[in-house]
């Protein structure tokens, strides 16, 4: 039998399917694949064998009794650690909720239950999805398959190294301004922001309410339309989901075809501050749009050069907001007073807070917290806001010319651990392309273009549509899909190195 | 500052012109809270009513509940405010342990109603009161502070904390500042707040039961030397939670302000808390030390945008104003204006109303719920209506004085089982062997003794005195252990010593 955790999703869907196939062997295949290349990986913080198996013996149960299942009926995924997994540990990455197993499902967690999917475990994210590398998660990072001395990107990294190390066929992430793309682009994975609204956010423990967005993590386009298909829709359990039907994501992939398709290159994104390597990959691409029967023009976003500035104004002030609740008095870590006889519940919350959280967190706190306070709104929040409105404008605008945007994913190839640690903004770079779909709520997905020359480590380009026309990131992410692995002769993460199971 | 002794009320009325400001949150008496499924039933067991969105579990989102919205309109239009276009939440981000997402769901700048008015009465004047806005928010959970003296915070052992009220909708009425009411401020406020109470009856959003909580009055108040100074600084009284009490705490910060300012000093912007026991305020937190909120636009919300036409709807739900009421309420009941004043005052209005619906006559309702059962709820410290005495009870027990078997007297009786739960009038009457005595020849021989011994008494009411029947009345009473017909025993004694011809009979008339 082949390698089953070298199988696509759709390929186990359709072996499943057949009967040639178990749930229970394809997902002991995976737990397997996870006890061997993990410890060097790190993509798992916690692996809930017991219940996956349970769920696999449940679907080949129901499918030997002739019940017709949902497509990714048996087929495992990987959760990242942001979304509340119903008797599960969920700690974002923060030690803060060590022990935290929460008592509901998120809404896409039920909603991957519900169609079969074996949950494999929870995926490493920097804390509380702060960063863009997993160097900040409170439990180690995770280490790039490609480069095991490289970041994963962040700050989905567990999610994206898991499918690109083949621990897990499917994963979900969360991108908030690039945390789904961004590992996606640095692993040679695919990766998918819906538009906003598209996917419910309930049960997604919230880093920034107005720009988080869960979405799939897999290694081709086919998998993360199927994928997207199961998790997405409206959810009256979320004031902000779109009360509308998904548009067809698995047809736009089955019938791929750019012909006659206006496709803008934004000028702002790209250009210095790219690296030479994501450049010509992306050109390349272009090329290949435009030798598919695309019409490629350039287009220009003004205000997107202000994007980076806005996100961090706005990302912090609702992060300061939302991270409050963690205060030690309901679930999580607790922390007492030394010498301190009586504490009061101040002191408790203070301490813990000080205790439980790590630096990037605090410092976006802070950061939130000034832009919020009396006096400095209007000039920090209430600009941003302006901002804001500003690039969804750049947005419309540009789709009057355009049906989709393209540009390189992230600026530079995955870099080594701790390069940018030290330099706050330079680490914020990275989602400098990324960032602005997330402020217009305009969906976007990163798909492999290639390797860089210089390092010989994966690039992604980024297409991104007008809202709730999530099926246009299918078409043409499969179109360019198809055309490079036909040029490669294989997948991309087909010449990533052999990972050594460890002893 | 440290006031050893007040100046009296009069004299600070003499110097200074007080200005009231009012903040009253109601609490909505909807079927599930304001932003998830949960009951909201008072009394349950601490804890049993919570989810992960009241909880404000990590993930958790909120879901706005639309009855909520639709009372809040129906107050705002009562209010004769503006029904805001679109509307949106806010949060208001500070650190609390009964705060379950140390932030409360509220809303700041853009209020769902704004710039209303009503009118309150008090001795025959109405007073304009404006209405700034009406706004949504959430309740907090309630902490318990186990092991002080006083069940403050302050000494306490540990805290619990209760979720239940968490998330409960409520929705906060603030005034723009009340001038010219002057020595009247005290009782303005408390007629303003028994109004409110009344209008949120009338309107079945609420149950506003003060002591539970449901009906809560921050109090603004502020002194300037007279009507054309600017407005003085304010204190702000925080959770004064009974009529009896909005009058009282403001009449204490006008002799505690006017104390403060006649010594040469000056009045501190600060939150106080009233204290029930001592009829005092106490300083809480001072301007410099307010929190900064930290506003921001509630982004897990939608905005509200009522269809015009559903306020329309709405607007025809309302219930008929306060003075239409008044009017057909007096005309009804055939009160003066004065019995009118104080039934209201007492904060009977509803009651007296409900006990006449019950079979009661205007004139019984009215005198069991201002006199006996008032005093009881003054005791009590509560208002009339949270006394566990329902409106259909007093006029079961009036039912049985009218049918003769119970008097005044014992049906004060009654009253104290009914509050202390001993069951319907009918049982207690049973229980506790309540019947008044009809027995004429039992009756007849009790008259005759009293006459016997008290002939002073008697040649006097023969004499025409008849007021001094009363002491014989008394000592027929006295030997009967109070269960006879006073009326019934007065015809006896009147049979015995007095002739009534029908002459004098026409001309004493």
């Amino acid at each position: 039998m082949a390698n089953l955790t070298r199988l696509t999703a759709a390929e186990l869907s359709k072996r499943l399917g057949a009967g040639e196939v178990s749930s229970t062997e394809v997902t002991e295949a995976h737990l397997e694949r996870i006890g061997a290349v993990d410890p060097a990986v790190h993509a798992f913080l916690h692996v809930d064998a017991d219940g996956a198996m349970a769920t696999a013996r449940r679907v080949d149960d129901r499918r030997v009794a002739g019940e017709t299942l949902p497509p990714l009926a048996g087929v495992p995924v990987a959760v990242k650690d942001v979304m509340a997994t119903r008797g599960i540990p969920t700690t974002c990455g923060s030690a803060i909720l060590a022990g935290w197993v929460p008592p509901y499902d998120a809404t896409v967690v039920a909603r991957l239950r519900a169609a079969g999917l074996p949950i494999l475990g929870k995926t490493n994210m920097d804390e509380f999805a702060m960063g863009s590398s997993t160097e900040h998660s409170a439990y180690g990072p995770t280490h790039n398959p490609w480069d095991l001395g490289r970041i994963p990107g962040g700050s989905g990294g567990g999610s994206a190294a898991a499918v690109a190390a083949y621990e897990a066929p499917l994963a979900v992430g969360t991108d908030t301004g690039g945390s789904i793309r961004q590992p996606g682009a640095v692993t040679g994975t695919v990766g998918v922001k819906p538009t906003y609204g598209g996917v419910s956010r309930y049960g997604l423990v919230a880093l920034a309410s107005s720009l988080d967005q869960a979405g799939p993590v897999t290694r081709t386009v086919l998998d993360a339309a199927m994928l997207h298909e199961v998790i997405g829709g409206y959810d009256p359990m979320d004031s902000t989901s779109l009360d509308a039907p998904l548009p067809p994501l698995v047809e736009a992939v089955r019938d791929a075809d750019v012909t006659g398709l206006r496709v803008g290159v934004v000028r702002e994104l790209g250009g210095d501050g790219y690296q030479a390597g994501v450049r010509a990959r992306f050109d390349e691409v272009v090329a290949l749009l435009s030798d598919a029967g695309a019409t490629v023009v350039e287009v220009s976003c003004p205000h997107f050069d202000y994007a980076f500035a806005a996100y961090y104004l706005i990302l912090p002030s609702e992060a300061s907001s939302n991270l409050a609740r963690f205060d030690a008095m309901r679930y999580g870590m607790r922390v007492g007073l030394d010498g301190v006889a009586d504490p009061s519940a101040e002191q408790v919350m203070a301490a813990t807070r000080e205790a439980g959280f790590g630096d990037e967190v605090k410092r976006r706190i802070i950061l939130g917290t000034y832009a919020l306070s009396s006096g400095y709104y209007d000039a920090y929040y209430g600009s941003a806001q302006k901002v804001r409105t500003l690039i969804q404008r750049d947005f419309a605008a540009a789709f009057e010319q355009v049906d989709v945007l393209v540009s390189p994913t992230a600026p530079t190839t995955a870099f080594r651990f701790g390069q940018k640690l030290d330099d706050p903004v330079a680490m914020y770079l990275s989602d400098v392309a990324t960032i602005p779909a997330n402020l217009a709520g305009v969906p976007g997905i990163s798909v492999p273009s290639g390797l860089a020359e210089e390092d010989g480590l994966p690039t992604g380009v980024q297409v991104l549509a007008p809202a709730q026309a999530d099926d246009r990131l299918y078409r043409v992410g499969a179109v360019v899909e198809a055309m490079l692995v036909e040029r490669w002769g294989g997948p991309l993460l087909d010449r990533a190195p052999q990972l050594e199971p460890s002893a | 500052m440290r006031v050893a002794s007040l100046v009296s009320y009069e004299q600070a009325l003499e110097r200074y012109d007080p200005v009231l400001g009012l903040e009253v949150h109601v609490e909505l008496d909807t079927v599930s809270k304001m932003f998830c499924g949960c009951p909201t039933g008072f009394g349950a067991a601490p804890n049993a009513q919570v989810c992960p969105v009241c909880l404000g579990l990590p993930g958790a989102l909120p879901v706005l509940n639309e009855r909520a919205v639709e009372s809040a309109i129906r107050i705002g239009l009562a209010l004769n405010c503006t029904v805001a276009v679109e509307c949106r939440f806010a949060r208001k981000n500070y650190f609390y342990p009964d705060m379950p997402k140390n932030f409360q769901t509220s809303q700041y700048d853009e209020p769902i109603a704004f710039d209303g008015w009503t009118e309150v009465e008090v001795d025959g004047r109405s007073y304009r009161i404006e209405i700034e806005r009406a706004h949504m928010e959430e309740d907090t959970g309630k902490s318990l502070h186990v092991g002080g003296a006083t069940g403050r915070i302050h000494g306490a052992h540990h805290s619990l904390v209760d979720y239940n009220r968490a998330g409960i909708p409520l929705i906060e009425i603030v005034t723009r500042p009340i001038v010219g009411t002057g020595a009247l401020a005290p009782v303005v406020a408390r007629a303003y707040v028994a109004h409110l109470r009344e209008l949120l009856v009338a309107l079945a959003v609420s149950d506003v039961r003060m002591e539970q909580g449901s009906l809560r009055c921050d109090a603004n108040v502020s002194l300037r030397p007279g009507p054309d100074a600017p407005l003085g600084t304010r204190t702000e009284t925080k959770n004064v939670n009974s009529l009896r009490s909005v009058e009282r705490a403001v009449r204490y910060e006008i002799c505690r302000q006017a104390s403060v300012l006649g010594d040469g000093g000056t009045v501190t912007q600060e939150t106080r808390h009233w204290h029930e026991d001592t009829g005092i305020t106490t300083p809480g937190r001072s301007k410099e030390q307010a929190e900064d909120y930290r506003y921001f636009p509630e982004p897990d919300l939608a905005p509200i945008a009522p269809d015009a036409a559903w306020v329309e709807e709405l607007r025809e739900t309302l219930p008929e104003g306060p003075r239409e009421r008044w009017a057909r309420l007096q005309a009804g009941w055939g009160f003066s204006d004065l019995e009118m004043r104080d039934v209201a005052g007492a904060g009977a209005l509803v009651l007296v109303e409900q006990t006449i619906a019950a079979g009661a006559t205007p004139a019984a309702a009215k005198k069991w719920w201002l006199s006996d059962l008032a005093r009881r709820a003054n005791e009590q410290g509560v208002e009339p209506a949270a006394l566990p005495v329902s409106p259909k009870q007093v006029a079961q027990v009036q039912a049985l004085i009218d049918a003769g078997r119970i008097n005044d007297k014992m049906a004060r009786t009654v009253f104290d089982g009914l509050l202390a739960g001993e069951g319907t009038p009918e049982e207690i009457v049973v229980a506790q062997g309540l019947v008044v005595v009809s027995d004429e020849t039992a009756l007849g021989a009790a008259v005759d003794r009293a006459i016997e011994a008290h002939p002073d008494v008697a040649a006097k009411v023969r004499d025409g005195k008849v007021a001094a029947a009363g002491a014989l009345i008394g000592a027929v009473m006295k030997e009967m252990r109070g269960q006879a017909d006073a009326a019934r025993v007065r015809e006896l004694i009147n049979s015995r010593l007095v002739t009534v011809t029908p002459g004098s009979d026409l001309a004493s008339q």
